[in-house]
C-alpha cells in the first residue's frame, strides 16, 4: 500500500499554518541533516495556550504533511499538554504505517513542536 | 551465446524477487550463485583456520585463501602478491594508509590534497590526519559540468595542478570514479603531473567505484596505493583490497597488532611478519577472501572491457531517455557526455524530495538510493541537500531504464503540487 494517501498529499500540497509569525513568543529550527530536511516553528502563546503557530522549511512529503498536521493539532491547546505530546499521536494523525527509515521524517515536526512550546 | 544476455539467471535474488529492478549497485552489488556457492563450500567443506593448521582442511583453506592474492594480482596487474593486503573494505584500506603511513610522513606545515567529490571514507581520514599533524588540507573543487577543477597540461580548467601540488604535498588522495557524479577522473595524467612536480608525493586512489566496472592496471596508473571493496563487485561484504607498492609497505608500521601478523613475540619485543601479512592481524574473513576470488573470476569471464563498454552504452541510453521524457524537469548531476563517466546517475526531478521519489519507486519494486550518498561535502558544494541515484551493473538492461522512467512518471504524478 502506498504511504502517499490523500490526507498526506493534501497536507503536502497545501500545508496548513505555513509561514512565519511576526513577533513570536518563541522561534525554533530543527533539522535532519541526513535527509537535508529543515523546519522552523514560530508560536504565539497567551496564558499558556497556543494562540497561533506556524512552520516553514523544506522536506519530504511526509515531514511537511506531519508538520502541517502537528500545527493543526497544537492550535488552541495548552503548552503543558503539548510538552507531553506522545509521538505516536503524530503517526496516528498521518494515518499510515511508516517504515523505521521514514518515521524520523514524521517525527521532525514532533521535535520542533516540543521545542517551540517548551518553557 | 552472449553471456550478458542471460546474466540475470546467474543471480538467485531475481528468482526470489522476479519483479525487482535493482538500480543501487553503487551501494552494493548483487551476488551470483557461483559466489554464494563458493562461500558455502568453505563453510561446509574446509571451514578451518588458515596458516597454522597442520592438517588437511586447514591446508586446503590456506591454499584457497592465498590463491585469491594471485587472482587479485593479475586482475589489477600488480607486480606481486606481496602487494595485496586483505582488508575489511575500501574504507579500512584508506584508514590503514592514513594511520600507518600518513601519521609517519605528514608533519606540521605539510599538505594533503583531496577533492570535493570524495566519499566520506576518502575524506574524513585525511581531514583527521591533517588536524592531528597540523597539516594543511587542500581540496580540489569541481566545475559546474562535474569535472575536477584542475588544469593539467592537456586539460584546461581554472586551477593548474602546479598551484595545488607542491614540495610540501605529502599525500594526494583521489577517487578514480565519483559515486555521485559518475565522473571518471583522468587519474593517470593527474598522477604523472603531480609526480613531475613532486616526485616524493604519495598518491592514494579510491577505486571503489572503478575496479568493479572497468579495467584497472595499477602499474599503468602509476599510483602508490589503490583500495576497493569486494561487495561492490559481486563479492561478499566485509572483504576489501588494499594494493600498495612493496617498498612502501615494508617501511610502514602495522595498523593493528595480534595473531598471524608476527614472526616472533618475546616479553619485551615483537618481530612482525613481512607485508602483506604484517597488516592482517587476527583471524581474517576467510570465506570473504575465498568468495572474492570467485567474484573476480566471474567478472573476468565476461571481461572488464566489455563490462565497461556495456555500462557506458546503458548510461548513454538512460541519459537520452530521461531527457526525452522529463526535459528540463530532470537534472542529472555530473558530465553529460557518457564517455566521461561511469554508470552512476544521481539526479534531481523537479523539486521533489529524493526520499519521496525513492519511496514511490519502491512501490514498483525499483531500488534506488536517496540522500547524500556519503558525499556531504560535495552536496553542500553543489548546494543540494540530497539527490536520488540510480546505478547500473552487469545485470541491468534497457528494460530496467524503461521501468525507472515509468516509476518516475508515477512519482511526478503523485508529488506535483
Ligand atoms: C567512491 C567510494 N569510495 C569508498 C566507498 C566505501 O566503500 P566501503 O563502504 O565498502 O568501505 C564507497 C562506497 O560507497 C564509494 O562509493
Amino acid at each position: 500500500m502506498t504511504i502517499y494517501q490523500e490526507i498526506i498529499l493534501d497536507h503536502y500540497r497545501s500545508p496548513r499554518n505555513f509561514g512565519i509569525l511576526k513577533k513570536p513568543s518563541r522561534q525554533v529550527a530543527v533539522a535532519n541533516p541526513l535527509c537535508g530536511d529543515k523546519l522552523e516553528f514560530t508560536v504565539k502563546e497567551e496564558k499558556g495556550v497556543v494562540k497561533k503557530i506556524a512552520f516553514q522549511g523544506e522536506g519530504c512529503a511526509i515531514s511537511i504533511a506531519a508538520a502541517s498536521l502537528t500545527t493543526e493539532h497544537a492550535l488552541g491547546k495548552s503548552k503543558e499538554k503539548l510538552q507531553n505530546l506522545d509521538k505516536n499521536l503524530i503517526l496516528k494523525l498521518l494515518g499510515i504505517n511508516l517504515s523505521p527509515n521514514r518515521v524520523k521524517c514524521a517525527l521532525l515536526a514532533w521535535e520542533g513542536l516540543k521545542k517551540v512550546v517548551s518553557d | 551465446m552472449d553471456k550478458i544476455a542471460t546474466i540475470k539467471k546467474d543471480f538467485p535474488i531475481f528468482a526470489r524477487h522476479p519483479n525487482l529492478t535493482y538500480l543501487d549497485s553503487a551501494a552494493t552489488s548483487l551476488k551470483p550463485l557461483s559466489v554464494v556457492n563458493k562461500i558455502q563450500e568453505y563453510y561446509q567443506e574446509y571451514s578451518a583456520n588458515i596458516h597454522r593448521g597442520i592438517y588437511q582442511i586447514s591446508e586446503k583453506a590456506t591454499q584457497e585463501y592465498e590463491e585469491t592474492r594471485q587472482v587479485v594480482t593479475s586482475f589489477i596487474n600488480a607486480e606481486s602478491e606481496k602487494e595485496i593486503v586483505y582488508t575489511r573494505s575500501a574504507t579500512e584500506g584508506l584508514n590503514l594508509v592514513a594511520t600507518s603511513l600518513g601519521s609517519s610522513i605528514v608533519g606540521a606545515g605539510d599538505e594533503i590534497v583531496i577533492t570535493i567529490m570524495e566519499h566520506h571514507s576518502n575524506f574524513v581520514p585525511w581531514q583527521q590526519l591533517a588536524k592531528k599533524a597540523q597539516a594543511k588540507l587542500k581540496i580540489i573543487g569541481v566545475t559546474p559540468e562535474g569535472y575536477l577543477d584542475l588544469e593539467l597540461d592537456n586539460i584546461k580548467y581554472t586551477n593548474h595542478i602546479s598551484k595545488i601540488v607542491n614540495n610540501k604535498t605529502k599525500i594526494l588522495a583521489i577517487t578514480y570514479v565519483s559515486n555521485v557524479l559518475g565522473t571518471i577522473n583522468p587519474i593517470k595524467e593527474i598522477i604523472a603531473q603531480a609526480k613531475k612536480i613532486n616526485p616524493k608525493i604519495i598518491v592514494v586512489v579510491d577505486g571503489a567505484q572503478a575496479v568493479p566496472h572497468m579495467p584497472v592496471d595499477v602499474q599503468d596508473l602509476g599510483a602508490d596505493f589503490l583500495v576497493f571493496s569486494g561487495h561492490k563487485m559481486l563479492g561478499p561484504t566485509g572483504i576489501g583490497i588494499l594494493w600498495g607498492k612493496q617498498e612502501l609497505f615494508e617501511k610502514m608500521p602495522p595498523y593493528q597488532y595480534g595473531g598471524d601478523m608476527i614472526k616472533e613475540v618475546a616479553i619485551e619485543n615483537t618481530i612482525y611478519q613481512d607485508a602483506p601479512w604484517k597488516f592482517e592481524a587476527g583471524t581474517p574473513h576467510i570465506a570473504g577472501v575465498i568468495g572474492l576470488k570467485e567474484a573476480i573470476r566471474y567478472l573476468q569471464k565476461i571481461g572488464m572491457h566489455k563490462i565497461h563498454k556495456r555500462e557506458q552504452k546503458l548510461l548513454a541510453d538512460a541519459l537520452k531517455r530521461l531527457q526525452e521524457e522529463f526535459g528540463d524537469n530532470i537534472t542529472v548531476l555530473g558530465p553529460q557526455k557518457s564517455q566521461d563517466r561511469a554508470g552512476v546517475m544521481a539526479f534531481r526531478l523537479a523539486d521533489f524530495h529524493p526520499h519521496d521519489i525513492a519511496q514511490i519507486l519502491d512501490e514498483s519494486h525499483i531500488a534506488i538510493r536517496a540522500g547524500h550518498h556519503c558525499a556531504m561535502p560535495l552536496h553542500t558544494y553543489l548546494k543540494f541537500s540530497a539527490s536520488a541515484r540510480a546505478s547500473f551493473y552487469i545485470y541491468n538492461n534497457d528494460a530496467d531504464i524503461e521501468k525507472l522512467i515509468t516509476g518516475l512518471k508515477k512519482a511526478e504524478k503523485t508529488l506535483t503540487k
